[in-house]
């Protein structure tokens, strides 16, 4: 229960992260608030953009369905249940990987680092380490019976 | 549990408050660099030049920053004009800004440049601005993305956030644009070829070559200094 706690919590604040530069992609508000980072050189890179969304859409997607699938595997009816800690690890691994991906981009191609998607990578980090850790222990309290 | 409930509802509401005070804010396009200054100034300054030597043609070419079809040029057409004229020491080029009051940035993207020729990177910042033009397509306050083109040609950032801040060039830059309406500007890019406006229907390096080399021409050479 608590490891699903946890990563409602994180997906929650990672959720505001990739809301906020979505909104900026949009040109809602000013400039990022990035201190000395390259935050406008990545965001208005031709990879900021994928499929003719802005990259931190699929963010917001992303980190909207933890958000939900943690909380939904928070009832008292579905807190044994594994596949719901199937489901965030194989989301969270989605995510990890998405963003394995966007950080190359941004250390070996554009060669700028957003401090936003650094913060972001960081978050569904913790969320996967989180939600894999879960799942090897409760398969390990419950090991399943081969026939 | 309970508590737990309510814990994710205090940081949902936090976090929402940060996230509208942070796109509340106003842009960081310092007022006194994008805006028309209060006053305006002569400081004798006119115009960043590219020469080698000392040419018998100059072109002066009256620019926006934000304008697309200025972009253009810079990006097709100086090229060849510096390999083949200014490099070859037939033509000095002279840059003056003309901020056009329908672009909301521009006098701020003139501004830095002038605050990158301040540390002796004018040309450098001139074609940053304009090989990045993507920022004058969006209409987004392009502060942070010229700090960051002022780190990438090696600019001193503090000295740089200083000048900006300041508004330092904004009469320099104002000036000029005045000086652009007395002699007739009425777009960008407009050029005046040893003071005479270019009239041809396509500013192509070959039309400025036809006119640089038709008046090197009818020149007369330079006397020789006298030897004692």
């Amino acid at each position: 229960m608590r490891s699903r706690q946890a990563i409602a919590l994180l997906a929650l604040v990672g959720f505001f992260v990739a809301l906020y530069l979505w909104l900026h992609a949009l040109g809602v508000g000013g400039a990022l608030k990035c201190g000395t980072g390259g935050c406008e050189t990545v965001q208005t890179s031709r990879w900021a953009v994928l499929f003719g969304v802005p990259v931190a859409f699929y963010g917001v997607v992303g980190y909207f369905a933890l958000l939900v699938g943690a909380l939904v595997s928070l009832r008292p009816a579905a807190l044994r249940d594994r596949k719901w800690n199937v489901m965030l690890a194989g989301l969270s691994t989605i995510g990890l990987l998405f963003t394995a991906y966007l950080t190359y981009l941004e250390l070996f191609v554009i060669h700028a680092i957003c401090r936003w998607c650094v913060g972001s990578a960081v978050i569904i980090t913790v969320i996967w380490v989180v939600a894999v850790i879960a799942l090897r222990r409760q398969d390990a309290r419950t090991p399943r019976h081969v026939s | 549990m309970n508590r737990f409930y309510v814990v994710i509802a205090v940081l949902a509401v936090v976090l929402g408050i940060a996230l509208f005070v942070l796109l509340g804010r106003s842009g960081g396009a310092a007022a006194a660099a994008a805006g028309p200054p209060v006053t305006v100034e002569d400081d004798g300054f006119r115009g960043y030049t590219l020469a080698v030597g000392d040419p018998v043609v100059e072109i002066t070419e009256y620019s926006d920053f934000e304008c697309p079809f200025c972009a253009n040029f810079a990006m097709v057409q100086m090229p060849t004009i510096k390999e083949q004229l200014i490099n070859t020491g037939k033509v000095r080029w002279r840059y003056r800004d003309f901020p056009l009051p329908v672009h909301r940035y521009s006098r701020f993207a003139a501004h830095a440049a002038q605050c990158a020729g301040e540390q002796g990177r004018f040309w450098e910042m001139h074609d940053q601005l304009f090989s990045h033009h993507q920022w004058a397509q969006t209409g987004k306050d392009p502060s942070a993305l010229f700090r960051d083109l002022a780190k990438t040609i090696g600019l001193d950032q503090a000295r740089y956030d200083t000048c900006m801040t300041a508004g330092r060039y904004a009469s320099r830059i104002e000036f000029s644009r005045q000086e652009g309406d007395k002699v007739g500007v009425n777009g960008t890019p407009t050029f005046y070829i040893n003071g005479k406006v270019f009239t041809g229907s396509r500013a192509t390096s070959d039309a400025f070559k036809a006119i640089a080399d038709s008046i090197i021409a009818h020149t007369p050479p330079k006397p020789r200094p006298a030897r004692n």
